[in-house]
């Protein structure tokens, strides 16, 4: 009995010092002008003398906050230190987030009062066929994506890699689109397919925009010229921090470029492709801006037959062709302004970008080799 | 020997054929933005008859008030720097603390920090919105559509990975440098500004280029905090402006689009080395 009573003291003494703690924590900054404004009309007007006899919360205070003992000077120095960083981090991406949380459970329309309905939201989006329509492309852009951006970009690595003369050159060339911004780009882009491809004729006359696989194919162009030098500099990296003992004595024993490639290059820059892999996933997963002015979501298109019975449809509606999932949440937000379901679809979009990440670097870690 | 010599040349002529299938879309963008409206939908390939009218073009660009080309820049401008300079000293605080002070609640708040990397950012835009209102109800200060509410944000989502590199270097400085300091006379505060943030200049560099890339070139936080044609606009924002306001009239378009992406590229030009190095060395950490 005495004993559980004396834990419960110690529990309790604990709690105490916490809740003092934290509300030190709040009143720190404000410490901090006063003195900074002691300093400037040069005259004392806080005064903590860490030797008078205080009691035990006010030895306290004095000793680990206030005082001018080494622990409090640290514990302030830590305060002032993270509260910039810290402070705006949370006000901006911590609140929001968990307040995210609880709204894909309200009706917000982004002018009402937020109600809380439940799991409805997300029940309404799982049956929303443009939203299954949108994750599909996603997916799809994802994949062909990441292969064509770290094949083009690997391949150059190589070429440039070589004994070339020029070779500064070509790497900032190849290099030089990914300063400008994707906004930027997916004007440019729809300049060329829609006014200056169209003159060759062809296959790109009518422009390759109009319909929604070609249109497909066309970000995927634009995207790949935009990243593929700046996951080339990645690979370029790896590449550099190969041996070269170990290439030369492939080569004294007969190994072909082909030979050295697959047995000392690509083991050796595996972890490269996971860096790579990663960034072109998450990127691919998250492409905005240049979907916004290259096709704006269109052109639009019916929905798949397989897509349509999944969602029991006879008649098949008209979806968005390249209406990515991070454009369709904007859409649901700020045109159709259900704030509510907008943010259920975010969070979801969340839940599946972690999970397919974590797969991801998890296979690719497993082939990478330790030198 | 003589296979390798032709093997090489071959290479070297790939990879100029390359660079200039790589180089051809922004040598469009110039020719074209040197033609009247006219002449681009006669033939958009050919060179252009008369370099002076690229001129003309700006001279019209600049004069249509409803884009303010120049006061967009400088907003840019300012809100890139300012961010910038923000986030590196903040982050570079805030990591320092955090990795000399060995207690769980540093380890806690690193972890926190490194949540924030994996978050993107579709998912709080909404609530933050909503947020940027309420705070100007309880405080009366305008956060929406102003300079100093978008540099916060930046500094809250520029923070997470900024805090990691920083926290990754600064555990490889040795302590001792910063005992011997304090046993001089130096209080915490100068340890930090006078010894540590100059050890910091390599990985200050890479953030500014990972960062400075980012902020420049963002367009989802700037329609969402300053909103489509309010009153502080950034370069992506008019551009995108521009061409909602005079769809498909081109020789303007393509004209902004090569003044928003020539300040880059000239900085490119000059800093070449520091850029690409930021840029790898940052992914690869």
């Amino acid at each position: 009995m005495e004993k559980a009573l004396k834990r419960l003291r110690k529990i309790g003494k604990k709690v105490l010092y916490a809740l003092l703690t934290a509300v030190i924590i709040i009143i720190l900054p404000f410490i901090l002008i006063i003195r900074i404004i002691e300093k400037l009309i040069n005259r004392d007007i806080l005064k903590f003398d860490s030797k008078k006899e205080r009691g035990p919360i006010g030895s306290f205070i004095i000793n680990n906050w206030l005082g001018e003992t080494y622990k409090a000077q640290n514990n302030r120095v830590f305060v002032y230190f993270l509260m910039p960083a810290l402070g705006t981090f949370l006000l901006f991406v911590g609140l929001p987030f968990i307040q995210g949380i609880y709204f894909s459970m309200t009706d917000w329309t982004g002018l009402n009062d937020p109600q809380f309905i439940g799991l409805e939201n997300y029940v309404t989006i799982f049956k929303d066929y443009a939203f299954g329509y949108s994750f599909f492309r996603t997916a799809l852009y994802s994949i062909m994506n990441i292969v064509v951006i770290n094949i083009v970009a690997f391949s150059l690595a190589l070429l440039v890699t070589q004994k070339l003369k020029l070779k500064n050159i070509y790497r900032a060339g190849f290099f030089l689109p990914n300063l400008i911004g994707g906004l930027v780009l997916g004007y440019i882009w729809q300049f060329i397919y829609n006014r200056a491809l169209v003159q060759f004729g062809g296959m790109f006359d009518p422009s390759i925009l109009v319909s929604g696989d070609t249109a497909l194919i066309g970000l995927i162009i634009v995207v790949t010229w935009q990243y593929a030098g700046y996951i080339m500099m990645i690979y370029i990296a790896a590449i550099q921090n190969i041996p070269q003992d170990l290439v030369e004595a492939s080569k004294i024993d007969g190994a072909n470029a082909w030979q050295r490639l697959r047995t000392i290059t690509l083991p050796l820059v595996a972890q490269a492709f996971t860096v790579a892999m990663f960034l072109t996933l998450v990127t691919s997963f998250k492409q905005f801006d240049t979907v916004t002015s290259l096709t704006q979501g269109g052109p639009a298109t019916q929905l798949p037959l397989w897509i349509g019975s999944i969602y029991q449809k006879t008649l098949m509606p008209i979806v968005q062709s390249t209406d990515l999932v991070a454009i369709n949440i904007y859409d649901e937000a700020f045109v159709n302004r259900n704030m509510g379901i907008g943010q259920a679809k975010a969070i979801l979009f969340f839940i599946v970008l972690l999970f397919v990440a974590l797969i991801q670097v998890y296979y690719n870690k497993r082939k990478e080799v330790e030198l | 020997m003589r296979t390798d010599k032709i093997g090489i040349i071959l290479l070297e002529v790939l990879a100029a054929t390359l660079l200039i299938v790589f180089a051809y879309p922004l040598f469009i963008v110039l020719i074209n933005s040197a033609k009247d409206a006219a002449e681009i939908i006669r033939n958009p390939l050919s060179m252009p008859t008369d370099w002076l009218q690229l001129f003309e073009n700006v001279k019209e660009l600049l004069s249509r008030d409803n884009i303010n080309y120049f006061q967009s820049f400088f907003n840019s401008v300012i809100i890139t720097t300012i961010s910038l300079i923000a986030i590196g000293i903040f982050s570079a605080m805030a990591a320092w603390v955090l990795v000399r002070t060995k207690t769980k609640y540093s380890l806690v708040i690193f972890m926190i920090f490194l949540s924030g990397m994996v978050i993107p950012f579709q998912v709080v835009m909404l609530p933050l919105v909503r947020l940027l209102q309420t705070m100007k109800d309880i405080t009366g200060i305008p956060f929406k559509d102003t300079l100093h509410g978008i540099i916060l944000a930046y500094i809250g989502f520029g923070a997470p990975l900024s805090v990691f590199l920083f926290h990754g270097f600064i555990k490889s400085i040795p302590i001792d440098i910063e005992e011997a300091a304090i046993i001089d006379g130096c209080s915490k505060a100068q340890v930090f500004f006078k010894i540590i943030l100059p050890i910091l200049k390599p990985i200050f560099v890479t953030l500014l280029v990972l960062n400075g890339m980012w902020i420049w070139n963002d367009y989802l936080l700037p329609i969402l905090v300053l909103g489509m044609g309010g009153d502080v606009q950034t370069l992506p924002l008019s551009v995108a402006n521009l061409a909602g306001l005079y769809d498909k009239e081109w020789s303007l378009i393509l004209t902004s689009v090569l003044m928003a992406a020539l300040p880059v590229v000239i900085l490119f030009l000059f800093a070449q080395k520091h850029i690409i190095k930021g840029m790898t060395s940052g992914a690869i950490k």
